[in-house]
């Protein structure tokens, strides 16, 4: 299906300084942003008539230790108009900062939240940033890699 | 920080309450702190979390065949239609396809789960609302499709009913025939379930206008599913992107207009039949031939020859003992749970277990539409929306 080939060519057009890295596997296309350009990008991305994407349908990252920086934050995005999907990438240090995508879609809350709560990434702009699934006064980010899985 | 429980010192005409974790109306442990200006909800915080148990984290540490009874937990009205989610997923990123008649088994077990949600969905939403008998009914038939569940996979939750590469039974040839038997006696029954509600007026007054969601907001909100449906967005990934052989059938997928809980009932109605259709032309042209991939490398041998050969009793151990590798590389796969988009994003970086597994849940992000839904309704409404949305706890915190 190609899902994200054109928009990620797309992109390497229109923001050619911002488009760090691209990749594929199993033909799903994916483009690594400079966190600067983070939420310029989302914009376009949304509002551009060939690009069209309508619905960010996650958000979530990866945690690399190993990697400077080691935090890549992947979002993923459907186009109803185009039947297509994209998946965005940029990495940040361990705590971010990066752009909230909360300006632009209303998924983005719960989604940003929860980045948040499992490894400690900061959204700068989020309107309500505290924890989601682990309890308020829990102070460990689990999806950190260096956390095990069971202590003790 | 902690959830307030009190009058607010800005707003005192405004009073906070709380509803769960332990509410018969919120479908398993699911808070929602309200603040009430007298019967009007001015303020909504859904605190969810309570049933989380890192399972994102817990398929980092186990091999993934290991996670699958994982995805049984998620959304446990539906446990197999997760487990062929999960397959998929990592039939992706291996780069194999399962044979043709697996593929039909799939899509019956995808079916059979829509079926089994929404009859819960029916019976506790309408219990909600006071519509008590409706429960009876829907809970009745809903034992005999676990009835079929149990006598397919041995289970009726538990059901881990994929493996990669294929699945863990056959069907039986009889089996398939008392399939047909629930196929041809489901359309009646939901005519009789209609009776009870589509043009009851309490039922009317109860949903229609209540929970509105525009298209638009849907979209915003990363709603999928039936609620998504219901608000006029005729997506369903069945249809957008089709999985498992979902081209080959005909059937149809219903939208509403109004968005509102009504329109939601009414979409669930129309995808049970529409379900039972597609059961209909999967028991009519299911091919014969195995249900798993041929390669031993990744699908466990068959037992009888586990027990008198070296070379499967070889593979056998190293499946189970090891588990088999996945290539560096990573997918995002979708499949169309009865709640919405279930989607499984794993990189992989070789090895044994996935180095990571997100699950993008349906009902997580379709809850968290619900603050739109409830301010500036009444609370009583609070109570509609949730049942509307349908959510499932495991399957929101995973």
């Amino acid at each position: 299906m190609a899902d994200g080939a054109q928009a990620v060519a797309a992109l390497q057009a229109r923001f050619p300084s911002a488009v760090v890295e691209t990749g594929s596997f199993r033909d799903q296309h994916w483009a690594v942003i400079d966190p600067g350009s983070w939420l310029e990008v989302a914009a376009w991305l949304r509002d551009d008539r060939g690009t069209a994407y309508d619905v960010l349908l996650d958000v979530t990252a990866v945690h690399w230790p190993q990697r400077t920086p080691p935090m890549e934050i992947v979002a993923h995005f459907y186009s109803h108009a185009r039947n297509d999907q994209l998946r965005l990438k940029a990495r940040v240090p361990e705590k971010g900062p990066i752009a909230s995508l909360t300006p632009l879609w209303s998924s983005a809350d719960w989604n940003e939240r929860e980045t948040f709560d499992m490894f400690g990434i900061v959204f700068s702009g989020h309107p309500d940033l505290r924890r989601i699934l682990m309890a308020d006064d829990y102070t460990d980010f689990p999806l950190r890699k260096e956390l095990p899985l069971f202590r003790g | 920080m902690p959830a307030r429980f009190e009058t607010s010192v800005e707003r005192p005409d405004v009073l906070t309450i709380n509803m769960g974790p332990s509410h018969p109306a919120t479908h398993g442990v699911l808070r929602v702190v309200l603040d009430l200006d007298g019967e009007t909800v001015v303020g909504c915080d859904p605190v969810i979390g309570y049933l989380h148990r890192g399972m994102e984290k817990i398929a980092e540490n186990r091999t993934y065949l290991q996670f699958i009874p994982y995805t049984d937990r998620m959304d446990y009205l539906s446990p197999l239609a997760a487990n062929v989610g999960f397959a998929l997923a990592v039939e992706e990123l291996l780069g194999v396809r399962v044979p043709p008649r697996c593929e039909v088994l799939r899509v019956i077990c995808c079916e059979l789960a829509r079926i089994g949600s929404h009859l819960v969905w029916l019976g506790t939403s309408a219990l909600d609302l006071g519509a008590a008998t409706m429960f009876f009914h829907t809970f009745k038939d809903r034992e005999w499709h676990y009835d079929l569940v149990e006598d397919l996979t041995g289970a009726r939750l538990t059901t881990s009913y994929t493996r990669v590469g294929g699945v863990a039974y056959d069907a039986t040839a009889d089996w398939l025939k008392r399939l047909r038997e629930f196929v041809d006696a489901m359309p009646g029954r939901i005519d009789d379930y209609e009776t009870l509600l589509t043009r009851n007026t309490i039922w009317l007054k109860r949903t229609q206008g209540v929970g509105r969601l525009s298209a638009q907001e849907a979209i915003s909100y990363g709603v999928t599913g039936p609620v998504l449906r219901a608000s006029g967005v005729a997506y369903d990934v069945r249809k957008a992107r089709p999985y498992s052989g979902y081209e080959a059938y005909e059937f149809d997928v219903p939208t509403g207009t109004e968005g509102d809980v009504y329109d939601r009932y009414l979409v669930r109605m129309e995808e049970m039949r529409q379900s039972v259709r597609i059961l209909d032309q999967a028991l009519r042209n299911i091919p014969g031939g195995p249900v798993n991939i041929d390669d031993p490398k990744i699908f466990l041998p068959p037992k009888s020859k586990v027990l008198t050969s070296m070379e499967e009793l070889i593979h056998q151990f190293m499946i189970v003992t090891e588990g088999f590798e996945c290539p560096p590389g990573e997918v995002y796969v979708a499949t169309e749970v009865p709640k919405g988009e279930l989607g499984f994003y794993i990189v992989s970086e070789g090895g044994k277990s996935p180095y990571r597994c997100r699950i993008r849940s349906s009902a997580f992000n379709n809850l968290s539409s619900l603050k739109k839904q409830v301010i500036g309704a009444l609370v009583a409404d609070v109570v509609a929306c949730i049942g509307s949305i349908d959510p499932v706890m495991g399957e929101v915190d995973r």
